[in-house]
C-alpha cells in the first residue's frame, strides 16, 4: 500500500509514518471467546457458562459450553484459547484419577483449586490462555468458588465473573450479591431460585452488548443431590 | 513575540492535517512502549443492494462495534445522497457519514449548476475521484443505488477508490455470508416481494453468521418516482427478556453532602423530544 509521501524542507520526499523494523510471527495463541461465571450460596453452587465459540469474526460452533465436570461435588469453566482450555480439563482428569486411585478419596474442591494453581505455574514461561472458575461444595457442603488468572493466582470467592464479557458482568455482580454501593438495603442471603434467575438475567444482558456472547447458556447447578444442567437460549446475531 | 500577525480563527472546511506529524511521532515513541494509537470506531456491517425489476433495493443491518463490544444497537447506516439515490457505508462509521453527508451537498450543487436531475453514476464518480486522492486513508466501503433518468444503477466503491458496476453486491465484515444467499437465489428481473425477501435474507444471514453485523434489517426501495425506507423491516435479533426486577428504590444511593440554590427563572418555552431508546 503506498503510503501518501509529501516533500519536505531540503526537496526529498518525507515519510510521516513510523517505518523502523516490523517483525512479524506466529502466534500459538487464538481468543476463541466465552464468558464463565460462577457463584457460591448456602448450600449450593453455580457455574455458567455461554455455548458459543468464535474466532476472529466468525462463529465455529454455537454449542460449545464452558462448564466441565470434574466429580460430583465440583465444575470448573474454562474460556479462553479453546486449545488450551480442552489440554487443560484432560490433564485435570488425569490428575483427579491418579489422586483416586493412590488416596482412595474423591478431591475435594479446594485441593483442586490448589493442585490447578501448581499446574498453571508450570508453564508459567508458556502459559495456558485460559480464564479459570471453579464452583463447587467444600467439606463443610457449602458453596464455593475458586477464580484463577491464566498463571494460577487464585482466592476464594462467593462469585466471579471470567472471559469476555467478566467487566461487564462483574459490577452487576457486585451490586446485587455483594450490595455494594447500595444504601438502605436488606442483605438477604442468597437463594438457589434467586441466583438461578440473576445468572440468566445477567447473562441475557451480557449476550446484548458483547460480540463473542451468545447463542445458548448452560448453567449447571451443584448440591448436594448432585450436579444438575440446564440450558437456555440467547441472543444469536 | 507573534510569528504570525494574523491568527487563523476562521473555521477552514475539509481535512486538517496540523497532527499528522505530531501523531506519527507520538506512535514512534509510543509503539516502543508497547503502547497503540487510539482506534477509529468501525461498524462491523453487513450492507446489500440488488436490482429488481421495477429499481434498487438496498440492504443493511444496525450494529456498530467498538472493538468487539456493541457501541450502537440501532445505527443509520442507509444515508440519503438525493432523493433518488441512497448509499449504504461500512467500514470506519465516521468516514462513512461525513463522506456521503459531503457528497450529498456537492451533488446538489452540481444538479442545480447543471439545471439537471443527478445521476447515480455522477456521485459514484466525485466518491471513487475523493477515495483515491486519500488513498485508502478514509476507511469507507460504500454502496450507491439508485434511480435516475436513465434508468436503476448500482454500484460498489472501495475504500481505495476503485469501484464495481453490478446487480447484485455486498460489503463489509458480513458480506461474505450475504452474498452466498445472493449467489444462491439471484435472478433478474425479480418482484418487489422476491427482491425485499432476498435482501432481508441476504442481511439476515451476515447478522447470524458475522459477529461485527447485528440487530435489525434496514431496507431502502427505490423505484422510479418513489422511495420506501424500511427501518426496520425485520428484527431477528431479539431481546432476551429478564425475570428478575432491577429497579432501586429511592434512598439506595448514598446522599453526602446536599446544597440547595434556588435560581429564579421564567418559563418562555417549552418543548419535548423523545429519545430513541430501543
Amino acid at each position: 500500500m503506498l503510503s501518501a509521501a509529501t516533500y519536505g524542507e531540503n526537496g526529498k520526499m518525507k515519510d510521516y509514518h513510523y517505518s523502523g523494523p516490523v517483525e512479524h510471527r506466529f502466534s500459538p495463541y487464538t481468543f476463541n471467546g466465552g464468558t464463565v461465571l460462577a457463584v457460591a450460596g448456602e448450600d449450593f453452587a453455580i457455574v455458567a457458562s455461554d455455548t458459543r465459540l468464535s474466532e476472529g469474526y466468525s462463529i465455529h460452533s454455537r454449542d460449545s459450553p464452558k462448564c466441565y465436570k470434574l466429580t460430583d461435588r465440583t465444575v470448573i469453566g474454562c474460556s479462553g484459547f479453546h486449545g488450551d482450555c480442552l489440554t487443560l480439563t484432560k490433564i485435570i482428569d488425569a490428575r483427579l484419577k491418579m489422586y483416586k486411585h493412590s488416596n482412595n478419596k474423591t478431591m475435594t474442591s479446594g485441593a483442586i483449586a490448589a493442585m490447578l494453581s501448581t499446574i498453571l505455574y508450570s508453564r508459567r514461561f508458556f502459559p495456558y490462555y485460559v480464564y479459570n472458575i471453579i464452583g463447587g461444595l467444600d467439606e463443610e457442603g457449602r458453596g464455593a468458588v475458586y477464580s484463577f488468572d491464566p498463571v494460577g493466582s487464585y482466592q476464594r470467592d462467593t462469585y466471579k465473573a471470567g472471559g469476555s464479557a467478566s467487566a461487564m458482568l462483574q459490577p452487576l455482580l457486585d451490586n446485587q450479591i455483594g450490595f455494594k454501593n447500595m444504601e438502605n438495603v436488606e442483605h438477604l442471603p442468597l437463594s438457589q431460585e434467586k441466583a438461578v434467575q440473576l445468572v440468566k438475567d445477567v447473562f441475557i444482558s451480557a449476550a446484548e452488548r458483547d460480540v463473542y456472547t451468545g447463542d445458548a447458556l448452560r448453567i449447571c447447578i451443584v448440591t448436594k443431590d448432585g450436579i444438575k444442567e440446564d440450558t437456555i437460549p440467547l441472543r444469536k446475531d | 513575540m507573534l510569528l504570525s500577525a494574523k491568527p487563523s480563527f476562521a473555521p477552514v472546511g475539509g481535512f486538517n492535517f496540523e497532527n499528522v506529524r505530531r501523531n506519527a511521532m507520538l506512535e514512534e515513541q509510543m509503539s516502543g512502549q508497547g503502547f497503540k494509537a487510539p482506534k477509529a470506531r468501525k461498524t462491523g456491517t453487513t450492507i446489500a443492494g440488488i436490482i429488481f425489476k421495477d429499481g434498487v433495493i438496498l440492504g443493511a443491518d444496525t450494529r456498530a462495534t467498538d472493538d468487539m463490544v456493541v457501541a450502537d444497537k440501532n445505527c443509520m447506516k442507509i444515508h440519503h445522497i438525493a432523493p433518488n439515490i441512497y448509499c449504504c457505508g461500512a467500514g470506519v462509521a465516521a468516514d462513512a457519514d461525513v463522506i456521503t453527508q459531503m457528497m450529498s451537498s456537492q451533488l446538489q450543487l452540481h444538479a442545480l449548476s447543471t439545471g439537471r436531475a443527478a445521476r447515480v453514476v455522477t456521485v459514484t464518480r466525485l466518491l471513487k475521484q475523493m477515495l483515491f486522492r486519500y488513498q485508502g486513508r478514509i476507511g469507507a466501503s460504500l454502496i450507491v443505488g439508485g434511480y435516475d433518468v436513465t434508468g436503476p444503477h448500482l454500484y460498489s466503491i472501495y475504500p481505495h477508490g476503485s469501484f464495481d458496476k453490478l446487480p447484485y453486491v455486498t460489503m463489509g465484515s458480513g458480506s461474505a455470508s450475504a452474498m452466498a444467499v445472493f449467489e444462491d437465489r439471484f435472478k433478474p428481473n425479480m418482484e418487489l416481494e422476491e427482491a425485499q425477501r432476498l435482501v432481508q435474507d441476504a442481511i439476515t444471514a451476515g447478522i447470524f453468521c458475522d459477529l461485527g453485523s447485528g440487530s435489525n434489517v434496514d431496507l431502502c426501495v427505490i423505484s422510479k418516482g418513489s422511495v420506501d425506507i424500511l427501518r426496520p423491516f425485520d428484527q431477528p435479533g431479539k431481546r432476551g427478556c429478564k425475570h428478575g426486577q432491577y429497579r432501586y428504590k429511592k434512598g439506595t444511593t448514598a446522599v453526602l453532602t446536599k446544597t440547595v440554590t434556588p435560581i429564579a427563572v421564567e418559563l418562555v418555552e417549552e418543548t419535548v423530544q423523545r429519545m430513541d431508546t430501543e
